[in-house]
């Protein structure tokens, strides 16, 4: 079935119907802390988008470390110690429900981080709830966040957020006209396309072809690139690319010599696209989160040192994705006792709910937003970091909001 | 078209590496090896951290993806299959083995390696025009060798003693024990060339793919395919099955819509099988 763990280090994973359970035992701190709050990462954690998951769960055990050292969360006074309780879904929307379904009942977990992509976040929203829990999808369909659908927070910026604002930057930079869209051949990477199709064509861009996708596992893009490029875009989109791919279409795309821009709307990270692309990555535009060292906090350095204690090695990805078990906690320390178990109260506190970003340099507030996408705030404000890859690293372009 | 073409030849060359092995381990074992993606990807962490990390020639990173792959085989062959074969009534039992070193494999990778994708700086560089098309160097080297390896395979497995070997045991387990052959021997290295051919084709393909702990799978079922097109256990159908397979993505890619080049490759394989389930050089009874 799977196999429980108490430890800290990266890759502990279980083969088929994993589940993992990363106790932090060792990090407990003082003796005060005596209360749990469990939370649970719920996530693709294995075969090809593991980065996905994975780096959710690295996050969660990074932070929940930080905090336990010094004692455990503050709530109504009383210390709790965080455990995360991890579980593999393999991106199969059954095994979200099976692992949604024992993180919810045999845990009696109310806060989930995950899953990743629509198909498993959709398959989740039931169990969710008719148990009574909030989880914090990476997925962008606007139907899990919006009535009468409730229970989802997203956890980052969506591709249709991000996608108007590259683009129009690009267009007023660099002259661009002519756009492409290549994606994966699964459900969320063509939907992501056909948002950014849409809003390249409000934004008065010639689409010079959408219709390039690649199947999961494909090992040579040039095939499919020689296409897309043969069309004469401007700009190269590479619709939701895993950071797996991106390194690969963009190599590709070079030989081909294509010299324009190539953007994406989802996290990157800057060792792969060094190590896979190399110079051919320069000038990659992509969207983190508060990950460039030149805005980070003193709080983020902790953050990614404690990261990489963890996973072995820093992600960019995870700059994005730090974001969700520290709102939660600071949410909850808002409701109070009450919203550990009631996630209605959790819900309420979100309406008028802000806080100073603890990631950030600057002096910015941290709230949940969504209004104008959902109806409703149903969305961590995360702020929409836009970087440039630069020589190994990532280069702020500028920093924006959803709203 | 230029271009179709030498996309074309670059995909079937680096296919037929990865359909040799799985085809000579299914011509000697019987046994269709799913592991066979995630000892490409092995292949593929070799070369990363001995060329890429440790900053050995590539050609080091080649010959230890090859040594540790090999090794691998052989240990499988030998702890695992060796008895299960034997011992085992029905040919499932010995394919339910062959998932679960896939797993396990799979999981070990990703214990170790971690999660995120791996590349390595190119060999060579530079990019020729053949007419209108592009072809990089380092795509170029990786044709050469893996044609070179193909060639070496041939002539081993038509010239030689432990590859004849093997070709009689393909054709006749019981027939070549009575000959003499120490038929563990030849399958225990058989199984390890099978590996080592695998290792081979991800040592060179992440070069140009790069390499992650979880591409195992997406391997496998190419491989599986190109088989299944040519003929499970004919090497010679092995080989046309990567081109096959090769020239469709190829022409797939450059002609019609992306994602209706996998959905008609997979109905053509269906209508194939239905009318020749052997595929086009293997034979009727196995």
């Amino acid at each position: 079935m799977g196999f429980t763990l108490h430890g800290t280090r990266r890759g502990l994973l279980a083969g088929a119907g994993a589940v993992i359970v990363s106790g932090m035992a060792g990090f407990a701190g003082p003796a005060a802390a005596e209360n749990v709050l469990k939370i649970g990462v719920l996530g693709v954690m294995s075969g090809p988008a593991a980065s996905w998951g994975l780096v959710n769960r690295y996050c969660a055990e990074a932070t929940a470390q930080m905090i336990n050292e010094k004692g455990g969360v503050e709530i109504d006074g009383e210390k709790y110690r965080i455990e995360i309780v991890a579980v593999d879904d393999k991106n199969d929307p059954k095994l979200a429900v099976s692992g949604a379904e024992r993180l919810t009942q045999q845990e009696g977990i109310r806060y989930i981080i995950g899953p990743n992509v629509d198909t498993t976040a959709a398959s989740v929203r039931p169990i969710a709830e008719k148990n009574g829990a909030i989880y914090f999808p990476y997925a962008f369909s606007k139907s899990l966040y919006t009535p009468p659908a409730g229970n989802a927070i997203l956890g980052m910026i969506a591709s249709y957020q991000a996608g108007p604002i590259i683009y129009k930057y690009l267009m007023d930079e660099k002259g661009v006209e002519k756009i492409a869209f290549v994606a994966r051949n699964e459900s969320d990477p063509l939907n992501q396309r056909d948002e950014g199709v849409a809003a390249a064509k409000e934004l008065g861009l010639e689409v010079v072809s959408a219709e390039d996708t690649y199947e999961p596992g494909t090992t040579d893009f040039f095939p499919v690139m020689s296409k897309v490029v043969s069309g004469g875009p401007d700009l190269i989109v590479l619709s939701g690319v895993a950071p797996a791919d991106a390194p690969l279409l963009i190599r590709s795309a070079r030989e081909l010599g294509f010299e324009g821009a190539i953007s994406t709307e989802t996290a990157q990270d800057a060792k792969v696209l060094s190590e896979v692309a190399g110079e051919a990555a320069n000038g990659f535009i992509s969207v983190g989160g508060a990950s460039t060292p030149s805005i980070r906090s003193a709080y983020m350095e902790e953050f990614v040192d404690r990261y990489k204690k963890v996973a072995g090695e820093w992600n960019d990805e995870a700059g994005t994705k730090v974001y969700a078990l520290e709102m939660i906690l600071a949410t909850l320390q808002k409701t109070g006792k009450a919203g550990l178990t009631d996630v209605q109260a959790y819900l309420e506190a979100v309406k008028d709910f802000s806080m100073k970003n603890p990631f950030l340099q600057e002096d910015k507030q941290l709230a949940y937003v969504g209004t104008d996408y959902f109806g409703q705030k149903r969305q961590i404000g995360v702020p929409m970091v836009v970087n440039e890859y630069r020589d190994g690293d990532f280069e702020t372009l500028f920093v924006g909001s959803v709203e | 078209m230029e271009q179709i073409l030498v996309n074309g030849v670059v995909l079937s060359a680096n296919y037929a590496l990865i359909a040799l092995g799985i085809t000579l381990i299914f011509s000697i074992m019987n046994l269709l090896n799913f592991a066979h993606g995630q000892i490409f990807m092995i292949g593929g962490f070799m070369v990363y951290y001995v060329y890429g990390v440790f900053g050995l020639p590539y050609m080091v990173g080649l010959a230890a993806a090859a040594l540790v792959t090999g090794v691998i085989g052989v240990l499988f062959e030998v702890l695992f299959f060796r008895r299960v074969v034997k011992i085992a009534t029905r040919e499932e039992n010995s394919m339910l083995l062959a998932v679960g070193t896939a797993l396990l494999l799979e999981n070990v990778a990703l214990f170790m390696f971690g999660e995120k994708q791996r590349g390595v700086p190119a060999v060579i560089g530079g990019v020729y025009r053949i007419g209108d098309a592009y072809l990089p160097a380092g795509r170029l080297l990786v044709v050469l060798i893996a044609l070179a390896l193909i060639v070496g395979l041939l002539l081993f497995v038509q010239y030689t003693r432990p590859g004849r070997a093997m070709r009689a045991l393909a054709q006749d387990r019981q027939t070549t024990y009575l000959m003499g052959v120490d038929v563990d021997r030849i399958s225990a290295m058989g199984f390890g060339i099978g590996a080592a051919l695998a290792g081979l084709a991800g040592a060179l393909l992440i070069t140009i793919s790069g390499v992650n702990a979880g591409i195992g799978t997406a391997i496998s079922t190419k491989a599986f395919i190109m088989i299944m097109i040519g003929g499970a256990g004919v090497v010679a159908g092995a080989i046309l099955g990567a081109v096959v397979l090769g020239f469709a993505e190829a022409i797939g890619y450059a002609l019609i819509p992306g994602s209706t080049t996998y959905l008609l490759i997979f109905v053509g394989l269906i209508l194939f099988l239905v009318l020749r389930p052997h595929g086009i050089m293997g034979k009727p009874h196995g």
